[in-house]
């Protein structure tokens, strides 16, 4: 599979998702330049963490303006795989490519730790490969990740089954104090209306080796990987 | 021209930062202050007068970039 991994001045996990992508699951992936105006025939496209453009004005408010982003919004336009982590995740909700801000967490603390998040549900290309209800243990890393968006589309992320993870404790239970950001309903990761389109805080690509702690952020790119082998079978 | 434009989270958004500032502001005795908001202040020089065409063309300005209107409400006001 072809995966495609953005590069904006100041993103800083790119080069842990090529690793990933590329030397732990062994499939195709490359660098696209943020000035780039075409993004050829990528599978799916990975708007990576980082500080882009120094998160001035708002994280993610420049970037959006990025010339490559044209590109990605077309490329989602066609029902194609977008997934964006942390800095990722706030670009894509500038870009009005999900729903929702981020904000300032609640704690006016950057967090850096590992969380336990639970899937909410397998029935997206991006927890396909998992369980609902089943949780994982991968890290964090952000100052400005409290998700917020206005009750009618809280409401609709619901009904809609939208809300991919949230921040659980230990026992899978949603409390206040497992939320490293006070995100409204503990949300740590969504999709758009359509299923294509990922936004996720924690940073599963930290967590897909054993050897740094824990290999269960793989399940995330297992289920991409899941997703587009069942839609190539097709 | 300059146009000063004002930036401040809506109503309903969490603004910890209002919070310890307000908290801060107990602390050395300020016990009048009820809440705090913390917004953002701009000021854009720009070409053109005072116009119907430069109020569009700010209003734009604000609601495609300068706020988010998520979370975000914006006034401006136009000077010189």
């Amino acid at each position: 599979m072809k995966f495609g991994i953005i590069q904006f001045p100041g993103s800083n996990c790119d080069l842990d998702k090529l690793w990933v992508l590329q030397d732990v699951l062994k499939q195709e992936a490359r660098y696209v330049w943020h000035k780039d105006t075409a993004i050829g025939d990528l599978d799916c496209v990975v708007v990576p963490g980082g500080f882009s453009y120094g998160d001035y004005l708002r994280t993610g408010a420049i970037a959006r303006f990025s010339p490559v982003m044209k590109a990605v919004a077309d490329h989602a336009g066609r029902g194609k795989l977008v997934i964006g982590i942390c800095n990722g995740f706030q670009i894509l909700c500038e870009a009005g490519l999900l729903p929702g801000a981020l904000l300032r967490n609640r704690s006016l603390q950057f967090r850096c730790e590992h969380v336990f998040v639970r899937i909410e549900t397998s029935q997206s290309p991006f927890t396909c490969a998992a369980q609902k209800r089943d949780i994982i243990r991968i890290p964090v890393a952000h100052g400005e990740g409290c998700y917020f968006a206005d009750p009618e589309t809280i409401a609709g992320l619901k009904k809609n089954d939208q809300i991919l993870f949230r921040y659980v404790d230990s026992r899978g239970r949603v409390a206040d104090t497992a939320s490293p950001n006070g995100s409204v309903e503990n949300i740590a990761g969504i999709c758009n209306a359509t299923r294509n389109v990922c936004g996720m805080m924690p940073h599963p690509e930290r967590a897909s080796e054993e050897a740094l702690g824990s290999a269960n952020g793989r399940v995330v790119f297992e289920s991409i990987l899941k997703h587009l082998r069942g839609s190539q079978a097709q | 021209m300059k146009a000063k434009i004002y930036v401040t989270p809506k109503k309903a958004v969490l603004d910890p930062q209002g919070k310890a500032v307000a908290n801060a502001l107990h602390s050395l005795g300020y016990a009048a202050v009820k809440e705090v908001r913390i917004g953002k202040y701009m000021e854009v020089e720009l070409d053109g007068a005072d116009n119907a065409a430069v109020q569009k063309q700010l209003d734009e300005m604000c609601h495609r970039i300068l706020s988010n209107p998520v979370i975000e409400d914006y006034r401006f006001e136009l000077e010189g």
